[in-house]
């Protein structure tokens, strides 16, 4: 009986879908009434099938006709025996209507303008890049693009600056560095939209931007991003080979020269926090080096991960505390209340090394001595229930609260020069 | 309510799997009688070989099927040993060449006796004794296991346990030469019931320091957990699947965007039920583990009348980052709970690669 079923399930979709593969369109110019006589007999050859899209009538005229791949023999035996000129039109339908295919549906999945883009989905690489280059448009006199540098698979890493006036102070924001934590790249473009909108019409943030630049980065590895995609939605590290090991990647938030090699990073490639060779070995890592370094007037420095709910300070690879560790847990005091006034979404703060675990090598240590003194991680929802596979309806709610966070810390960075 | 928690250890297959290795490189090795060493290195490679090769499997099976009877007796088990000794050959040939004999097997490709992710150092803060800041991770893992603990117990298809915050916590070390933990906390529930306070627990947590790694002992204490029956979600969804039209199977669960269909989420949750029971087992002061996702579920069928279900959980532990994929079996009925029958830790190799999902 299944059987059965499966035959006939077969057998209507073998025999019930249209297809035009193989078939041709010939373009026919007929030289005179006797060729037009023939066309015409021709056409009545109901078991050839042949479809005219333009019908013979008059020897001026051309005949066009779509001939399905079985006829296709005999026509063309016709043509020539009777010395009909023809040329093919199209060599195959169905490739034209595949393509046609395609067409529509970039068209119509492809948003014309950053209000247009959905803000309440996860998005691939090529759609991010796509909405980073709109909103540089919408907004020439605010936005630019920098590109400030290559991933390991030539990939752009690209920068986007909001600045509203020369020679400011910088505050930098990153997304995606881990690829697998796909709500803060979303996050990162729903950020990019806040702040054009908001500069003029949010008096504080129109201030900082009066004030200081915003770096924002919102697809740090771009190479892991797309590799989650299309291979292991898990993965975290960059895509770049080990020598003399099959396993690839190094954890970009253990390649920074700050504790680098010491406890709380691998030191095998194959394992997740593996942390390089040396420190900036990493080309995603290097670029942002070397671009605070040649900047050398960043106030304020933001990672951004999931998941956890944590709002964190250096140090990680050392438990001496940190300098300005008491005006940091006051700052991420006021940040976290703000985050959790919206949606009662409760977050734990303090030191790395403390609130969540040893780590070497990592982002805000190295930017914190370079001299950077405000410079925060997060841990953005949840506190594992989805994880890293976070559902996409929560992709809003999580930016806006972290949003106010964010405030927090660029107002107290703007409140408080140094 | 269960009695008491049952759960089989790592068992058939790992223990079958390593007989078929063994098999194939006695196979292979065992007429070098001179040569030790090549041969200790030869098992490496076969082990390394086997483990990456999505179709080893081939071979452990027919071996394992031709271990199990009494002998070489039909040509097609003999065309089948050496069909799977000659491709054997083939692909150490091959390998012997191209990879440099020296090199470690993948992290993640261990041999079966060791799915423990790798272990960070403890730095000064967790030789600490007395009062823990209820915010840091020491008092939070601790807390972590005593909730994985409590939903081994008490969870099912409409209820899952969260921590919510920890109030206080010390740890004292215990003459044994493990640390125990004595923690105040607070747990809520999934699907969540009234919004509030959630349920006050407290529990002690011993964390035993021994040569292998032994399982963590959690005396755990609730309020109102008695009050706590099945709900009728609970039985409804029993009685849905206890004599299925169709038996449930579905893969990534959640996908990758974070959806799961109604219908799949009480399977889910069963999943986090199911999978605490490993991470319990697993735990350490080391680990904080969490179920990342379901890769498959495949319902079995219903056996004493209990729900049968197989999965594949893929588990992350924050401190190593690394995400650890166990299949393991369980089963369950409103009356006796989830209970754990079968573990397999299953190497989750760095080329291997998966489809999209």
């Amino acid at each position: 009986m299944k059987g059965l079923l499966v035959l006939t399930a077969l057998f209507v979709a073998v025999f019930g879908k249209r297809t035009y593969e193989g078939d041709q369109v010939l373009r026919i110019t007929p030289k005179n009434e006797a060729q037009i006589s023939l066309l015409k007999e021709l056409s009545e050859q109901e078991h050839l099938g042949l479809d005219f899209w333009r019908e013979p009538i008059h020897e001026s005229l051309p005949v066009d006709v779509r001939v399905p791949f079985h006829s296709l023999q005999a026509v063309r035996a016709f043509m020539r025996y009777n010395q009909i000129q023809y040329n093919v039109m199209i060599k195959d339908v169905q490739d034209l209507m595949d393509d046609e295919q395609r067409e529509m549906v970039k068209y119509r999945t492809f948003p014309r303008s950053t209000d247009d883009f959905i803000y309440t989905t996860y998005h691939d690489l090529n759609s991010i890049y796509s909405f980073i280059d709109m909103i540089v448009a919408e907004n020439p006199d605010m936005v630019s693009k920098l590109v400030i540098g290559k991933s390991y698979e030539n990939r752009d890493l690209n920068v986007l600056k909001f600045s509203t006036g020369a020679g400011r102070p910088g505050i930098w924001i990153d997304t995606g560095i881990h690829s697998r934590e796909w709500v803060t790249p979303a996050s990162g473009v729903w950020f990019a939209k806040k702040i054009v909108t908001d500069y003029g019409r949010d008096p504080i943030l129109t201030d900082i931007l009066n004030n200081y630049d915003i770096f924002l980065e919102i697809v740090t590895n771009p190479d892991g991003y797309a590799y989650t995609h299309t291979n292991d939605r898990m993965w975290r590290k960059t895509r770049k080979p080990n020598p003399g090991s099959s396993c690839v990647g190094v954890d970009p938030n253990r390649n920074w020269d700050a504790g680098f090699g010491g406890p709380g990073s691998s030191s095998s490639p194959c394992s997740e926090t593996y942390h390089g060779p040396s420190a900036h070995s990493e080309a995603e890592v290097k670029a942002i080096v070397d671009f605070v370094k040649s900047h050398g007037n960043i106030k304020a420095f933001v990672s951004i991960h999931n998941y956890s709910q944590m709002l964190l300070y250096p140090y990680g690879y050392t438990s001496t505390p940190a300098a300005d560790k008491a005006e940091l847990h006051e700052v991420a005091t006021k940040a976290v209340s703000a985050l959790q006034s919206l949606y009662n979404t409760s977050y734990r703060y303090g030191s790395i090394i403390t609130t969540i675990y040893q780590a070497s090598g990592g982002t805000i240590d190295w930017t914190y001595n370079q001299g950077i003194k405000y410079s925060y991680t997060f841990e953005l929802r949840d506190t594992g229930y989805y994880g890293f596979l976070l559902p996409a309806n929560q992709i809003v709610p999580t930016a806006e609260e972290t949003w106010l966070a964010l405030m927090a810390i660029m107002e107290h960075t703007k409140n408080n020069p140094y | 309510m269960p009695e008491k928690t049952h759960m089989n250890d790592t068992t058939r297959y790992s223990f079958e799997e390593k007989r078929s290795f063994t098999l194939q490189a006695v196979c292979i090795g065992g007429s070098r009688r001179s040569g030790r060493i090549l041969f200790v290195q030869m098992l490496s490679v076969i082990r390394t070989h086997l483990e990456s090769v999505s179709s080893h499997s081939c071979c452990a099976t027919a071996l394992r099927f031709i271990n199990s009877s009494t002998g070489l007796r039909s040509p097609p088990e003999r065309i089948m040993k050496t069909f799977c000794s000659v491709w054997l050959l083939l692909s150490l040939v091959e390998l012997s060449l191209a990879l440099p004999v020296s090199q470690e097997p993948p992290l993640a490709c261990r041999g079966p006796e060791d799915p423990a992710p790798p272990q960070p150092e403890t730095p000064e803060e967790m030789d600490t004794t007395g009062d823990l800041e209820p915010t840091h991770y020491p008092a939070r893992r601790a807390a972590t296991v005593a909730v994985h603990y409590l939903n081994t117990r008490h969870g099912s298809p409409y209820r899952v346990f969260l921590l919510q915050q920890v109030h206080k916590a010390s740890v004292e070390d215990v003459a044994t030469g493990g640390r125990k933990y004595s923690l105040d906390f607070s747990v809520t529930t999934s699907p969540s019931g009234s919004p509030g306070p959630g349920v006050r627990c407290s529990a002690d947590v011993l964390f035993p320091r021994t040569e292998r790694h032994t399982p963590p002992d959690v005396q755990l204490r609730c309020e109102a957990l008695q009050q706590l029956n099945s709900t009728a979600e609970d039985e409804a969804f029993y009685q849905k699947y206890i004599t299925p039209d169709s038996p449930v199977s579905a893969q990534y669960l959640p996908d990758s965007y974070g959806n799961m269909s109604e219908e799949m989420q009480p399977f889910w949750r069963l999943a986090r039920v199911a999978a605490s029971f490993i991470m319990l087992r697993e735990s350490s002061e080391n680990t904080e583990f969490n179920m990342a996702q379901v890769a498959s579920i495949t319902q079995q069928e219903s056996s004493e009348k209990q729900l049968m279900l197989d999965y594949v959980v893929l588990l992350h532990d924050l401190p190593s980052q690394e995400i650890i994929q166990w299949k393991l079996l369980a089963s369950w009925s409103p009356d006796r709970g989830v209970r754990v029958l079968q573990t397999e830790w299953q190497p989750r190799c760095p080329h291997a690669t998966k489809p999209p999902n």
